[in-house]
């Protein structure tokens, strides 16, 4: 599982003299799930279609199977990879079982007929994908979720050690963005082919993914399994921008509000915490309070109305909702103390 | 699930089944009735004791079934491939601008001839037939001629479409002040020529079209392959082996060559090579290309005769011209098409 099936050293990708990104190197192992992420603008499309071979480099070298991709002619490179592209592609009267036939056109004769070997290999990848109950359907009737796991099953068909996918994410609620990723997962983990996809679902592909390729602006790549990427603090760098701040230990992100007055709160739990998150997207600190803060937000967890507001140690109102809570806290003027403009990160 | 009318086992016997019965009619009907016995008999080489159902059969149907075989073929064939090519559903035969090629070719020796030699074509006979078909030969394959060399230096699939519609615009507008300068007598050719005929031809040169139409449509077969991969789009094409330039030539190449055969020998026949390949489409519910060239010529061939046939229905004295037939039989198709799919791609 070592062996390294496809590695790029001091690439450097653009169009015609305009270099977008240079100095990349990276390996692809065989067997893994990599995940190629960065900002819009970066280059992650250069650079896949450069691997695929779409479009020239402008220097360095990709080699696949000890061989380099840009000398080898369409047929040999289409059994060495397969795409799924972000194109939305509409091809009148396809349907799933004929898509993923032609997903074996590099095997097949001058006619493209499918014989029985070819025909086993695409029930599999249908299977295998999850969408071979739609067979006979055609591609325009399918969900975006169901339409890309038809490509994938294409790609699955065309019998490549590597499958390059485009954002295959992009488009796909929630739940469909699981799936497709956990499928992705799955094809590596049992079939041993490398898979290459770019994303911009970082919470997903650190979960997922055995290695990061992260692409910098005009370059280098930083690589590395997503655990030593964290212990580098790799994605820090990658995304510094004002108002966002990464958080290493959940692999989130949290956005930084702005706060411009504070209140004492006494309490402890989950209420207490979800109390502080709604007042500080209102701008507001919670600080702890102290036995002679007469003017207090305290929060009980056993009581039927959890939050209370006293205001010179007279319980004034007391709620169990955060939001009616948090509006009466905004009222009461002479609770808030004015403090100077500073930050604190969401939960 | 796929209704059996759509099942491909079905669907071929069952329109070669439909195309027999329309070359049939195409034979036996008309002006005047012809028993169906007699036709085959007469057909077969058998001969007839009726002379004159031999002289009508031989001479006028018979050239005219085979020729609009042949040209219904090739037209489907020819607009199914641009289709694909250009994944556009209003592609079809005339969009690289070779009918136009060879209206412009026709357009110089009827009406610029004529001027400068001062004689009228019309009354050259035979004579003056080839040389229209020279003509719009020459022209159709010279437009064919730039289109591939454009193809070949640009390379993308949409120049080249926009590139054959500007050649199309531009040799209409030649042949406009062409016909502004010429006699009326030339005009009148020309415009004759443009209305489209099946029945230009005797059944030795009907023959030898239908060998010059039928053998490359067939040949089309071998695109299949290609067909289906363009029809995902290059990129795809060329991620799954395809040498994307060289499929682009053949498909123009074929494409091309028919609709120049066609056009010379019958003139410009417009619609059928854009309604036959949504038809073939249409009933049968697949993208390969394999069944839907043979869909296309199947249906090409039945499309062109049932205009044939309604061009000259009996109880008329004369024949409508074919392209005002091929045109309201093609609108409706198109248009049915059309409204049938608004709901699946949209």
């Amino acid at each position: 599982m070592n062996k390294n099936l496809l590695h790029i050293r001091n690439l450097s990708i653009g169009y015609g003299s305009k270099i977008v990104a240079g100095d990349l190197s990276a390996i692809v192992p065989s067997g893994e799930l990599i995940c190629l992420l960065g900002s819009n603008g970066t280059g992650k499309s250069t650079l896949m279609r450069s691997i695929c071979g779409f479009q020239p480099v402008l220097g360095g070298l990709i080699v696949i199977d000890n061989r380099e991709v840009h000398q080898l002619n369409e047929k040999e490179l289409s059994k060495q990879i397969a795409v799924v592209l972000t194109d939305r592609v509409v091809v009148p009267n396809a349907n799933v079982q004929e898509l993923v036939g032609y997903g074996r056109s590099p095997y097949t004769g001058m006619l493209g007929r499918l014989n029985a070997a070819d025909k086993i290999i695409v029930a599999r990848a249908m299977e295998q994908c999850g969408i071979a109950h739609k067979k006979d359907s055609l591609l325009t009737s399918l969900s975006d979720g169901e339409r890309q796991k038809a490509f994938i099953a294409k790609a699955l068909a065309q019998d490549t050690p590597l499958i390059i996918l485009d954002e295959p994410t992009a488009f796909l609620d929630l739940p469909a963005r699981v799936e497709i990723m956990q499928l992705l997962r799955d094809i590596a983990n049992t079939s041993g082919k490398s898979i290459l996809m770019s994303t911009h679902d970082l919470d997903l592909a650190l979960q997922l993914s055995d290695r990061f390729w992260l692409l910098q602006n005009g370059g280098p790549l930083i690589t590395g399994s997503p655990e030593d990427l964290l212990l580098k603090n790799a994605f820090q760098k990658m995304f510094q921008h004002k108002g966002i701040v990464f958080d290493n230990k959940t692999g989130l992100f949290k956005v930084m509000h702005a706060q411009h007055s504070q209140v004492a709160v006494k309490g402890h739990g989950f209420e207490y915490v979800l109390l502080r998150r709604a007042l500080s997207r209102k701008g507001i600190k919670v600080i702890r309070a102290n036995s002679d803060d007469c003017n207090r937000v305290e929060v009980n967890k056993d009581a039927q109305k959890p939050f209370s507001l006293y205001i010179g140690d007279q319980c004034i109102q007391s709620e169990d909702s955060v939001e009616v809570f948090v509006n009466r806290v905004l009222a009461a003027k002479s609770l808030l103390e004015v403090q100077s403009e500073s930050c604190v990160l969401s939960e | 699930m796929i209704p059996i009318f759509q099942r491909k086992s079905v669907l071929i016997p069952l329109s070669l089944g439909l195309l027999l019965i329309l070359i049939a009619l195409n034979l036996a009907m008309g002006s005047v009735n012809i028993p169906i016995a007699e036709v085959v008999d007469i057909v077969t080489g058998k001969g007839s004791s009726n002379v004159i159902w031999e002289n009508i059969l031989l001479r006028t149907r018979l050239p005219q079934t085979i020729v609009a075989l042949g040209a219904g073929m090739a037209l489907g064939v020819a607009g199914l491939l641009m289709q694909t090519l250009f994944r556009n559903p209003l592609a079809g035969p005339s969009v690289l601008g070779i009918s136009s090629g060879s209206s412009l070719g026709v357009g110089f020796v009827l009406l610029v001839a004529g001027q400068v030699w001062g004689f009228s074509f019309s009354r050259l006979g035979i004579w003056g037939d080839l040389a229209i078909i020279t003509a719009s030969l020459g022209g159709a394959f010279a437009v064919l001629a730039l289109i591939l060399f454009i193809s070949h230096k640009i390379g993308g699939t949409l120049s080249v479409l926009i590139i054959g519609v500007m050649i199309g615009y531009l040799s209409n507008s030649v042949v406009g002040v062409l016909k502004f300068y010429s006699m009326e007598e030339d005009v009148h050719n020309y415009v004759i020529w443009g209305l489209g005929s099946f029945s230009r031809m005797s059944v030795d040169r009907a023959y030898l079209f239908a060998m010059i139409t039928i053998v490359p449509s067939l040949l089309a077969l071998f695109l299949s392959k290609s067909l289906n991969l363009m029809a995902l789009g290059d990129r795809y094409a060329s991620n799954l082996g395809l040498k994307i330039k060289r499929a682009r030539l053949l498909i123009i190449l074929c494409a091309g060559t028919l609709t120049a055969v066609v056009t010379a020998f019958c003139g410009p026949i417009i619609f059928i090579g854009m309604a036959v390949p949504h038809l073939a489409k249409l009933v049968s519910r697949t993208s390969n290309h394999l069944y839907l060239i043979c869909n296309a010529c199947i249906l090409g061939a039945a499309t062109a005769l049932l205009c044939n046939l309604l061009a000259r229905l009996p109880g008329m004295e004369s024949e409508l011209p074919i392209n005002s037939v091929t045109a309201f039989i093609g609108a409706p198709v198109v248009i049915s098409v059309i409204w049938k799919k608004r709901k699946e791609n949209f």
